[in-house]
Protein backbone atom coordinates (compact mmCIF):
# COMPACT_ATOMS: atom_id res chain seq x y z
CA UNK A 1 0.00 0.00 0.00
CA UNK A 2 0.95 3.70 -0.39
CA UNK A 3 3.49 2.78 -3.07
CA UNK A 4 2.82 5.96 -5.01
CA UNK A 5 4.35 7.99 -2.16
CA UNK A 6 7.84 6.54 -2.70
CA UNK A 7 10.03 7.83 -5.55
CA UNK A 8 12.33 4.81 -5.16
CA UNK A 9 9.45 2.50 -6.04
CA UNK A 10 9.32 4.04 -9.53
CA UNK A 11 12.62 2.33 -10.16
CA UNK A 12 12.56 -1.18 -11.45
CA UNK A 13 13.50 -2.80 -8.15
CA UNK A 14 11.96 -5.05 -5.55
CA UNK A 15 13.23 -3.72 -2.26
CA UNK A 16 13.22 -6.35 0.50
CA UNK A 17 15.99 -5.01 2.74
CA UNK A 18 13.89 -2.85 5.03
CA UNK A 19 15.64 -4.16 8.12
CA UNK A 20 18.74 -2.35 6.87
CA UNK A 21 16.99 0.87 5.92
CA UNK A 22 13.58 1.85 4.57
CA UNK A 23 12.68 3.92 1.53
CA UNK A 24 11.65 7.54 2.02
CA UNK A 25 8.30 9.01 0.98
CA UNK A 26 8.30 12.18 -1.11
CA UNK A 27 6.79 14.24 1.73
CA UNK A 28 9.90 13.61 3.88
CA UNK A 29 12.24 14.64 1.07
CA UNK A 30 10.15 17.75 0.35
CA UNK A 31 10.17 18.72 4.00
CA UNK A 32 13.97 18.50 4.14
CA UNK A 33 14.36 20.41 0.89
CA UNK A 34 12.00 23.05 2.19
CA UNK A 35 14.37 23.64 5.09
CA UNK A 36 17.42 23.88 2.85
CA UNK A 37 15.66 26.10 0.30
CA UNK A 38 13.52 28.37 2.46
CA UNK A 39 14.77 28.70 6.03
CA UNK A 40 18.29 27.29 6.10
CA UNK A 41 19.61 28.73 9.38
CA UNK A 42 21.13 27.21 12.50
CA UNK A 43 19.08 26.12 15.48
CA UNK A 44 19.02 27.76 18.93
CA UNK A 45 19.55 31.32 17.62
CA UNK A 46 16.14 32.85 17.32
CA UNK A 47 17.39 36.40 16.65
CA UNK A 48 15.88 36.46 13.20
CA UNK A 49 12.72 35.03 11.65
CA UNK A 50 14.07 32.09 9.68
CA UNK A 51 16.14 30.92 12.64
CA UNK A 52 13.07 31.08 14.83
CA UNK A 53 11.25 28.88 12.32
CA UNK A 54 14.11 26.35 12.53
CA UNK A 55 13.64 26.11 16.28
CA UNK A 56 9.90 25.67 15.92
CA UNK A 57 10.22 22.89 13.36
CA UNK A 58 13.08 21.16 15.19
CA UNK A 59 11.24 21.20 18.50
CA UNK A 60 8.04 20.16 16.78
CA UNK A 61 9.73 16.89 15.82
CA UNK A 62 10.68 16.36 19.45
CA UNK A 63 7.03 16.70 20.34
CA UNK A 64 6.02 14.31 17.56
CA UNK A 65 8.50 11.72 18.86
CA UNK A 66 7.22 12.17 22.40
CA UNK A 67 3.64 11.55 21.25
CA UNK A 68 4.71 8.67 18.99
CA UNK A 69 6.26 6.65 21.84
CA UNK A 70 4.07 8.21 24.54
CA UNK A 71 6.91 9.59 26.63
CA UNK A 72 5.90 11.51 29.73
CA UNK A 73 8.14 14.55 29.25
CA UNK A 74 9.52 16.36 26.23
CA UNK A 75 12.96 16.47 27.90
CA UNK A 76 13.11 12.71 27.67
CA UNK A 77 13.62 12.85 23.90
CA UNK A 78 17.23 13.43 22.82
CA UNK A 79 18.22 13.54 19.15
CA UNK A 80 21.30 11.55 18.19
CA UNK A 81 22.78 10.25 14.95
CA UNK A 82 21.04 6.90 15.32
CA UNK A 83 20.55 3.81 17.47
CA UNK A 84 24.27 3.13 17.64
CA UNK A 85 25.10 6.54 19.08
CA UNK A 86 22.15 6.35 21.47
CA UNK A 87 23.24 2.98 22.87
CA UNK A 88 26.84 4.17 23.21
CA UNK A 89 25.65 7.26 25.09
CA UNK A 90 23.62 5.07 27.43
CA UNK A 91 26.58 2.76 28.09
CA UNK A 92 29.30 5.41 28.31
CA UNK A 93 27.33 8.33 29.75
CA UNK A 94 25.21 6.51 32.31
CA UNK A 95 26.34 2.96 33.02
CA UNK A 96 30.06 3.79 32.99
CA UNK A 97 29.38 5.82 36.14
CA UNK A 98 26.90 3.40 37.64
CA UNK A 99 28.36 -0.09 37.24
CA UNK A 100 31.07 -1.49 39.46
CA UNK A 101 33.52 -4.36 39.14
CA UNK A 102 31.74 -7.70 39.44
CA UNK A 103 28.36 -6.34 38.24
CA UNK A 104 26.64 -8.19 35.43
CA UNK A 105 25.15 -6.98 32.14
CA UNK A 106 22.58 -9.38 30.65
CA UNK A 107 22.16 -9.56 26.86
CA UNK A 108 21.47 -12.35 24.32
CA UNK A 109 23.48 -13.87 21.49
CA UNK A 110 20.87 -12.60 18.98
CA UNK A 111 21.72 -8.93 19.53
CA UNK A 112 23.01 -6.55 16.85
CA UNK A 113 26.63 -5.40 17.28
CA UNK A 114 25.36 -2.00 18.53
CA UNK A 115 23.84 -3.66 21.56
CA UNK A 116 26.85 -5.90 22.19
CA UNK A 117 30.08 -4.00 21.60
CA UNK A 118 29.38 -0.94 23.82
CA UNK A 119 28.70 -3.40 26.69
CA UNK A 120 31.78 -5.50 25.87
CA UNK A 121 34.02 -2.45 26.10
CA UNK A 122 32.37 -1.23 29.27
CA UNK A 123 32.66 -4.67 30.87
CA UNK A 124 36.35 -4.84 30.06
CA UNK A 125 36.97 -1.35 31.38
CA UNK A 126 35.12 -1.77 34.67
CA UNK A 127 35.59 -5.48 35.21
CA UNK A 128 31.92 -6.42 34.74
CA UNK A 129 30.56 -9.72 33.51
CA UNK A 130 28.46 -10.22 30.36
CA UNK A 131 25.68 -12.78 30.85
CA UNK A 132 23.48 -14.25 28.12
CA UNK A 133 19.78 -15.04 28.49
CA UNK A 134 19.23 -18.36 26.69
CA UNK A 135 16.57 -18.71 23.97
CA UNK A 136 13.98 -21.47 23.52
CA UNK A 137 13.63 -23.81 20.50
CA UNK A 138 12.06 -21.04 18.44
CA UNK A 139 14.85 -18.64 19.47
CA UNK A 140 12.46 -16.73 21.74
CA UNK A 141 13.20 -15.34 25.17
CA UNK A 142 10.89 -16.63 27.84
CA UNK A 143 10.21 -15.06 31.21
CA UNK A 144 11.42 -18.29 32.85
CA UNK A 145 14.77 -17.95 31.12
CA UNK A 146 15.05 -14.30 32.13
CA UNK A 147 14.37 -15.25 35.75
CA UNK A 148 16.91 -18.06 35.57
CA UNK A 149 19.56 -15.76 34.14
CA UNK A 150 19.28 -12.99 36.69
CA UNK A 151 21.86 -13.15 39.48
CA UNK A 152 22.38 -10.86 42.48
CA UNK A 153 25.09 -9.17 40.39
CA UNK A 154 22.78 -8.33 37.46
CA UNK A 155 22.46 -4.54 37.16
CA UNK A 156 21.24 -4.05 33.60
CA UNK A 157 19.34 -6.04 30.98
CA UNK A 158 19.91 -4.74 27.45
CA UNK A 159 17.77 -6.24 24.69
CA UNK A 160 16.43 -5.56 21.25
CA UNK A 161 12.64 -5.43 21.41
CA UNK A 162 12.62 -7.17 18.03
CA UNK A 163 15.87 -8.77 16.81
CA UNK A 164 17.25 -8.11 13.35
CA UNK A 165 17.84 -11.68 12.13
CA UNK A 166 15.17 -13.73 13.92
CA UNK A 167 12.59 -10.98 14.21
CA UNK A 168 11.37 -12.34 17.54
CA UNK A 169 9.59 -9.90 19.83
CA UNK A 170 10.65 -9.85 23.45
CA UNK A 171 8.16 -9.46 26.32
CA UNK A 172 9.71 -6.15 27.34
CA UNK A 173 6.92 -5.06 29.67
CA UNK A 174 7.13 -8.27 31.72
CA UNK A 175 10.93 -8.19 31.70
CA UNK A 176 10.92 -4.56 32.90
CA UNK A 177 8.59 -5.49 35.76
CA UNK A 178 10.80 -8.38 36.89
CA UNK A 179 13.93 -6.27 36.48
CA UNK A 180 12.62 -3.27 38.42
CA UNK A 181 11.55 -5.47 41.31
CA UNK A 182 15.22 -6.39 41.57
CA UNK A 183 16.66 -2.89 40.97
CA UNK A 184 17.86 -3.81 37.52
CA UNK A 185 17.76 -1.26 34.68
CA UNK A 186 16.27 -2.13 31.28
CA UNK A 187 17.78 -0.77 28.06
CA UNK A 188 15.92 -1.44 24.81
CA UNK A 189 17.29 -1.38 21.28
CA UNK A 190 14.18 -0.38 19.34
CA UNK A 191 15.76 -0.12 15.88
CA UNK A 192 13.69 -3.02 14.50
CA UNK A 193 10.54 -2.54 16.57
CA UNK A 194 9.62 1.17 16.71
CA UNK A 195 9.15 1.38 12.90
CA UNK A 196 6.75 -1.56 12.83
CA UNK A 197 4.39 -1.33 15.79
CA UNK A 198 2.76 0.96 18.29
CA UNK A 199 5.05 1.78 21.23
CA UNK A 200 4.21 3.14 24.64
CA UNK A 201 7.31 3.66 26.78
CA UNK A 202 5.27 4.43 29.88
CA UNK A 203 3.33 1.20 29.56
CA UNK A 204 6.49 -0.81 28.84
CA UNK A 205 8.23 1.05 31.67
CA UNK A 206 11.66 0.83 30.04
CA UNK A 207 14.48 2.94 31.42
CA UNK A 208 16.22 3.70 28.13
CA UNK A 209 15.21 3.21 24.49
CA UNK A 210 17.21 3.78 21.30
CA UNK A 211 15.98 3.90 17.70
CA UNK A 212 16.77 5.28 14.24
CA UNK A 213 14.80 7.49 11.85
CA UNK A 214 16.03 5.87 8.65
CA UNK A 215 14.42 2.53 9.46
CA UNK A 216 11.02 4.26 9.68
CA UNK A 217 10.80 6.25 6.44
CA UNK A 218 12.97 9.07 7.82
CA UNK A 219 16.39 10.32 6.77
CA UNK A 220 19.73 8.70 7.63
CA UNK A 221 21.86 10.19 10.40
CA UNK A 222 19.06 10.85 12.91
CA UNK A 223 18.05 8.80 15.90
CA UNK A 224 16.52 9.06 19.31
CA UNK A 225 17.74 8.42 22.80
CA UNK A 226 14.82 8.12 25.16
CA UNK A 227 15.48 7.90 28.87
CA UNK A 228 13.40 8.39 31.98
CA UNK A 229 13.92 11.98 33.05
CA UNK A 230 15.52 11.18 36.39
CA UNK A 231 18.02 8.89 34.68
CA UNK A 232 18.81 11.23 31.80
CA UNK A 233 19.59 13.89 34.41
CA UNK A 234 22.42 11.62 35.54
CA UNK A 235 23.64 10.82 32.03
CA UNK A 236 26.97 12.53 31.55
CA UNK A 237 27.31 14.19 28.12
CA UNK A 238 29.67 12.20 25.92
CA UNK A 239 30.18 15.28 23.74
CA UNK A 240 31.07 18.68 25.20
CA UNK A 241 30.80 21.77 23.02
CA UNK A 242 28.54 24.40 21.54
CA UNK A 243 24.85 24.60 22.23
CA UNK A 244 24.93 22.43 25.34
CA UNK A 245 26.60 24.80 27.82
CA UNK A 246 25.05 27.73 29.59
CA UNK A 247 28.29 29.47 30.45
CA UNK A 248 31.96 28.86 31.08
CA UNK A 249 34.92 30.98 32.04
CA UNK A 250 38.68 30.70 31.71
CA UNK A 251 38.88 29.12 35.16
CA UNK A 252 37.19 25.96 33.85
CA UNK A 253 33.93 26.79 35.55
CA UNK A 254 31.31 25.26 33.26
CA UNK A 255 27.54 25.34 33.59
CA UNK A 256 25.55 23.04 31.35
CA UNK A 257 22.11 23.61 29.90
CA UNK A 258 19.17 21.57 31.02
CA UNK A 259 17.79 18.48 29.28
CA UNK A 260 17.61 17.61 26.46
CA UNK A 261 19.87 20.31 24.96
CA UNK A 262 22.70 19.32 27.29
CA UNK A 263 22.98 16.03 25.43
CA UNK A 264 22.90 17.54 21.92
CA UNK A 265 26.27 19.29 21.60
CA UNK A 266 27.16 20.92 18.30
CA UNK A 267 24.94 21.82 15.36
CA UNK A 268 22.48 18.96 15.08
CA UNK A 269 21.27 17.27 11.91
CA UNK A 270 18.59 19.94 11.52
CA UNK A 271 17.25 18.93 8.10
CA UNK A 272 17.25 15.31 9.22
CA UNK A 273 15.37 15.98 12.43
CA UNK A 274 12.78 18.09 10.60
CA UNK A 275 12.41 15.37 7.95
CA UNK A 276 12.06 12.79 10.70
CA UNK A 277 9.08 14.71 12.07
CA UNK A 278 7.39 14.43 8.68
CA UNK A 279 8.11 10.67 8.62
CA UNK A 280 6.42 10.25 11.99
CA UNK A 281 3.38 12.18 10.75
CA UNK A 282 3.34 10.01 7.64
CA UNK A 283 3.44 6.73 9.60
CA UNK A 284 0.89 7.98 12.11
CA UNK A 285 -1.50 8.89 9.29
CA UNK A 286 -1.30 5.35 7.93
CA UNK A 287 -1.63 3.97 11.46
CA UNK A 288 0.91 1.79 13.23
CA UNK A 289 -1.60 -1.00 13.79
CA UNK A 290 -2.35 -1.04 10.07
CA UNK A 291 1.38 -1.22 9.33
CA UNK A 292 1.86 -4.16 11.72
CA UNK A 293 -1.11 -5.99 10.25
CA UNK A 294 -0.01 -5.47 6.65
CA UNK A 295 3.50 -6.75 7.39
CA UNK A 296 2.20 -9.70 9.33
CA UNK A 297 -0.13 -10.77 6.52
CA UNK A 298 2.60 -10.41 3.93
CA UNK A 299 4.99 -12.46 6.03
CA UNK A 300 2.42 -15.24 6.39
CA UNK A 301 1.91 -15.15 2.63
CA UNK A 302 5.68 -15.48 2.05
CA UNK A 303 6.16 -18.24 4.64
CA UNK A 304 3.28 -20.28 3.20
CA UNK A 305 5.04 -20.28 -0.16
CA UNK A 306 8.60 -20.81 1.05
CA UNK A 307 7.66 -23.72 3.27
CA UNK A 308 6.64 -25.70 0.18
CA UNK A 309 10.11 -25.42 -1.38
CA UNK A 310 12.23 -28.35 -0.23
CA UNK A 311 15.63 -26.73 -0.84
CA UNK A 312 14.78 -23.68 1.31
CA UNK A 313 15.59 -23.73 5.02
CA UNK A 314 13.58 -21.17 6.94
CA UNK A 315 15.52 -20.18 10.05
CA UNK A 316 12.77 -18.24 11.80
CA UNK A 317 9.51 -19.95 11.02
CA UNK A 318 8.01 -18.17 14.01
CA UNK A 319 8.42 -14.42 14.09
CA UNK A 320 6.44 -11.35 15.04
CA UNK A 321 7.99 -9.05 12.50
CA UNK A 322 8.40 -8.75 8.74
CA UNK A 323 11.75 -10.54 8.87
CA UNK A 324 12.27 -13.91 7.19
CA UNK A 325 15.76 -15.44 7.30
CA UNK A 326 16.46 -18.35 4.98
CA UNK A 327 19.16 -20.36 3.29
CA UNK A 328 19.12 -22.23 0.01
CA UNK A 329 20.41 -25.72 0.69
CA UNK A 330 24.08 -26.01 -0.29
CA UNK A 331 24.45 -22.48 -1.68
CA UNK A 332 26.25 -19.70 0.16
CA UNK A 333 23.86 -16.89 1.08
CA UNK A 334 25.84 -14.21 -0.71
CA UNK A 335 25.68 -16.12 -3.98
CA UNK A 336 21.89 -16.24 -3.70
CA UNK A 337 21.83 -12.50 -3.06
CA UNK A 338 23.96 -11.90 -6.17
CA UNK A 339 21.56 -14.07 -8.17
CA UNK A 340 18.50 -12.14 -6.95
CA UNK A 341 20.28 -8.88 -7.71
CA UNK A 342 20.35 -9.89 -11.38
CA UNK A 343 16.57 -9.62 -11.22
CA UNK A 344 16.74 -6.30 -9.32
CA UNK A 345 15.67 -7.87 -6.05
CA UNK A 346 17.43 -6.36 -3.03
CA UNK A 347 17.97 -8.71 -0.08
CA UNK A 348 20.73 -8.86 2.50
CA UNK A 349 23.13 -11.78 2.87
CA UNK A 350 25.48 -12.41 5.73
CA UNK A 351 25.39 -12.32 9.49
CA UNK A 352 23.53 -8.98 9.57
CA UNK A 353 25.89 -7.49 12.18
CA UNK A 354 24.77 -10.15 14.65
CA UNK A 355 28.12 -11.90 14.71
CA UNK A 356 27.34 -14.15 17.65
CA UNK A 357 23.98 -15.24 16.18
CA UNK A 358 25.52 -18.65 15.41
CA UNK A 359 25.33 -19.34 19.13
CA UNK A 360 21.57 -18.83 18.89
CA UNK A 361 20.63 -20.56 15.65
CA UNK A 362 23.68 -22.65 14.72
CA UNK A 363 23.73 -20.77 11.41
CA UNK A 364 26.25 -17.97 10.90
CA UNK A 365 25.07 -16.59 7.59
CA UNK A 366 21.68 -16.28 5.94
CA UNK A 367 19.61 -14.40 3.41
CA UNK A 368 17.37 -11.91 5.15
CA UNK A 369 14.13 -10.81 3.54
CA UNK A 370 12.71 -7.88 5.51
CA UNK A 371 9.30 -6.52 4.56
CA UNK A 372 7.60 -3.19 5.06
CA UNK A 373 4.05 -2.01 4.42
CA UNK A 374 4.79 -0.94 0.84
CA UNK A 375 5.84 -4.43 -0.26
CA UNK A 376 3.26 -6.46 -2.14
CA UNK A 377 2.16 -10.02 -2.74
CA UNK A 378 3.23 -9.78 -6.37
CA UNK A 379 6.75 -8.85 -5.24
CA UNK A 380 6.75 -11.87 -2.96
CA UNK A 381 5.51 -14.02 -5.87
CA UNK A 382 8.41 -12.88 -8.02
CA UNK A 383 10.94 -13.61 -5.26
CA UNK A 384 9.50 -17.05 -4.57
CA UNK A 385 9.43 -17.91 -8.27
CA UNK A 386 13.17 -17.13 -8.53
CA UNK A 387 14.02 -19.06 -5.38
CA UNK A 388 11.95 -22.10 -6.32
CA UNK A 389 14.29 -23.18 -9.09
CA UNK A 390 17.59 -24.33 -7.58
CA UNK A 391 19.12 -25.27 -10.94
CA UNK A 392 18.47 -21.76 -12.16
CA UNK A 393 20.17 -20.31 -9.07
CA UNK A 394 23.23 -22.51 -9.61
CA UNK A 395 23.31 -21.63 -13.30
CA UNK A 396 22.93 -17.88 -12.92
CA UNK A 397 24.55 -16.99 -9.59
CA UNK A 398 28.03 -16.25 -10.95
CA UNK B 1 37.91 -20.01 -23.23
CA UNK B 2 34.22 -20.65 -23.75
CA UNK B 3 32.14 -18.91 -21.03
CA UNK B 4 30.20 -22.11 -20.38
CA UNK B 5 33.43 -24.04 -19.74
CA UNK B 6 34.63 -21.29 -17.39
CA UNK B 7 31.37 -21.47 -15.50
CA UNK B 8 31.66 -25.23 -15.17
CA UNK B 9 35.21 -25.00 -13.81
CA UNK B 10 34.16 -22.39 -11.24
CA UNK B 11 31.07 -24.34 -10.18
CA UNK B 12 33.00 -27.60 -9.96
CA UNK B 13 35.61 -25.98 -7.70
CA UNK B 14 32.83 -24.40 -5.61
CA UNK B 15 30.62 -27.44 -5.14
CA UNK B 16 33.54 -29.90 -4.90
CA UNK B 17 36.50 -27.82 -3.76
CA UNK B 18 39.85 -29.56 -3.63
CA UNK B 19 41.97 -29.54 -0.46
CA UNK B 20 39.12 -28.18 1.64
CA UNK B 21 39.78 -29.66 5.04
CA UNK B 22 40.72 -28.16 8.38
CA UNK B 23 43.96 -29.55 9.75
CA UNK B 24 45.65 -29.24 13.10
CA UNK B 25 49.34 -29.73 12.30
CA UNK B 26 52.03 -27.45 13.63
CA UNK B 27 54.20 -27.99 10.55
CA UNK B 28 51.65 -25.88 8.63
CA UNK B 29 51.49 -22.10 8.75
CA UNK B 30 47.95 -20.86 9.26
CA UNK B 31 46.60 -17.62 7.84
CA UNK B 32 43.10 -16.15 7.84
CA UNK B 33 41.70 -14.21 4.91
CA UNK B 34 38.49 -12.36 5.42
CA UNK B 35 36.70 -9.85 3.32
CA UNK B 36 35.96 -6.61 5.13
CA UNK B 37 33.13 -5.72 2.77
CA UNK B 38 31.35 -9.07 2.88
CA UNK B 39 31.20 -12.27 4.87
CA UNK B 40 33.80 -14.48 3.21
CA UNK B 41 36.07 -15.96 5.82
CA UNK B 42 38.65 -18.64 5.06
CA UNK B 43 41.60 -20.16 6.86
CA UNK B 44 44.52 -21.35 4.75
CA UNK B 45 47.12 -23.87 5.98
CA UNK B 46 50.47 -23.95 4.18
CA UNK B 47 53.38 -26.38 4.52
CA UNK B 48 56.70 -25.19 3.11
CA UNK B 49 59.73 -27.47 3.17
CA UNK B 50 63.14 -26.40 1.80
CA UNK B 51 61.71 -23.55 -0.27
CA UNK B 52 59.06 -25.81 -1.84
CA UNK B 53 55.30 -25.54 -1.18
CA UNK B 54 54.64 -29.10 -0.16
CA UNK B 55 50.96 -28.81 0.72
CA UNK B 56 48.11 -26.35 1.18
CA UNK B 57 44.66 -26.90 2.71
CA UNK B 58 41.83 -24.49 3.43
CA UNK B 59 38.56 -24.26 5.33
CA UNK B 60 35.87 -21.71 6.05
CA UNK B 61 32.72 -20.15 4.67
CA UNK B 62 32.87 -18.19 1.46
CA UNK B 63 30.98 -17.47 -1.75
CA UNK B 64 31.29 -19.37 -5.02
CA UNK B 65 33.98 -17.08 -6.43
CA UNK B 66 36.14 -17.06 -3.28
CA UNK B 67 35.82 -20.79 -2.69
CA UNK B 68 36.56 -21.78 -6.28
CA UNK B 69 39.39 -19.28 -6.52
CA UNK B 70 40.98 -20.76 -3.40
CA UNK B 71 40.61 -24.32 -4.69
CA UNK B 72 42.17 -23.42 -8.06
CA UNK B 73 44.94 -21.35 -6.48
CA UNK B 74 45.97 -24.20 -4.21
CA UNK B 75 46.07 -26.60 -7.13
CA UNK B 76 48.35 -24.23 -9.00
CA UNK B 77 50.67 -23.49 -6.08
CA UNK B 78 51.46 -26.94 -4.69
CA UNK B 79 54.93 -28.02 -5.87
CA UNK B 80 56.18 -24.52 -6.75
CA UNK B 81 59.15 -22.94 -5.04
CA UNK B 82 58.61 -19.66 -3.20
CA UNK B 83 59.75 -17.31 -5.95
CA UNK B 84 57.69 -19.15 -8.58
CA UNK B 85 54.70 -18.94 -6.27
CA UNK B 86 55.10 -15.19 -5.70
CA UNK B 87 55.41 -14.72 -9.46
CA UNK B 88 52.17 -16.66 -9.98
CA UNK B 89 50.38 -14.59 -7.33
CA UNK B 90 51.64 -11.30 -8.86
CA UNK B 91 50.45 -12.49 -12.23
CA UNK B 92 46.95 -13.33 -10.96
CA UNK B 93 46.81 -10.00 -9.18
CA UNK B 94 47.70 -8.21 -12.41
CA UNK B 95 44.97 -10.02 -14.33
CA UNK B 96 42.26 -9.09 -11.83
CA UNK B 97 43.48 -5.50 -11.64
CA UNK B 98 43.63 -5.10 -15.44
CA UNK B 99 47.41 -4.89 -15.76
CA UNK B 100 49.66 -6.84 -18.15
CA UNK B 101 49.85 -10.52 -17.31
CA UNK B 102 51.02 -13.84 -18.70
CA UNK B 103 48.10 -16.16 -19.49
CA UNK B 104 50.36 -19.22 -19.63
CA UNK B 105 51.22 -19.03 -15.92
CA UNK B 106 47.62 -19.12 -14.76
CA UNK B 107 46.33 -22.53 -15.86
CA UNK B 108 42.70 -22.90 -14.71
CA UNK B 109 42.81 -19.55 -12.88
CA UNK B 110 42.31 -17.95 -16.29
CA UNK B 111 38.58 -18.52 -15.68
CA UNK B 112 38.63 -15.26 -13.72
CA UNK B 113 39.96 -13.18 -16.62
CA UNK B 114 36.67 -11.29 -16.89
CA UNK B 115 36.09 -10.83 -13.17
CA UNK B 116 37.27 -7.20 -13.35
CA UNK B 117 33.95 -6.44 -15.06
CA UNK B 118 32.15 -7.20 -11.77
CA UNK B 119 33.74 -4.77 -9.40
CA UNK B 120 31.97 -6.17 -6.32
CA UNK B 121 33.41 -9.65 -7.00
CA UNK B 122 37.03 -8.78 -7.76
CA UNK B 123 37.89 -8.98 -4.11
CA UNK B 124 36.26 -12.42 -3.84
CA UNK B 125 38.65 -13.82 -6.45
CA UNK B 126 41.63 -12.14 -4.81
CA UNK B 127 40.75 -13.13 -1.25
CA UNK B 128 42.87 -16.32 -0.93
CA UNK B 129 45.81 -14.64 -2.66
CA UNK B 130 45.94 -11.90 -0.03
CA UNK B 131 46.23 -14.47 2.73
CA UNK B 132 48.75 -16.75 1.11
CA UNK B 133 50.98 -13.89 0.06
CA UNK B 134 51.46 -13.01 3.73
CA UNK B 135 52.73 -16.51 4.50
CA UNK B 136 54.96 -16.89 1.46
CA UNK B 137 56.60 -13.48 1.85
CA UNK B 138 57.76 -14.61 5.26
CA UNK B 139 59.70 -17.44 3.56
CA UNK B 140 61.07 -15.27 0.76
CA UNK B 141 62.90 -12.97 3.18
Amino acid sequence: MNREDFPMLDKDIIYLDNGATTLKPKCVLDKMNDYYENYSANAHRGDYDISYKVDLEYENTRNLVKEFINAKYLEEIVFTSGTTESLNMIANGFFANYLEAGDEILITTSEHASNVLPWFRLAKKIGCKIGYIPVDDNYYITIENVLKSITPQTKVIALAEITNVIGDKRPIKEIAKIAHERNIFVVVDGAQSIPHKKTDVQDLDVDFLAFSAHKMCGPTGVGVLYGKKALLEQLEPVNMGGGMNESFDSENEVFLKSLPTRLEAGTPNIAGVIGFGEAIKYLTNIGMDKISETEHNLREYLIDKLIKISHIDIINLESDSGIVSINVDGIFSQDVAYYLNKYNICVRAGNHCAKIIKKTTGVANSIRISLYFYNTESEVDELVELLSNKDKILKEML
Amino acid sequence: MDPEVKREIIMDNYLNPKNKIRIEDSSYDKVNSNNESCIDNIDIFVKVTDDIIEDIKFDGEACAISTSSTSIMINNLIGLNISEAIKYIDNFDNMVNEKDYDRELLNEAIVYEDIYKQNNRKHCALLPYIGIRKVLEKYSK
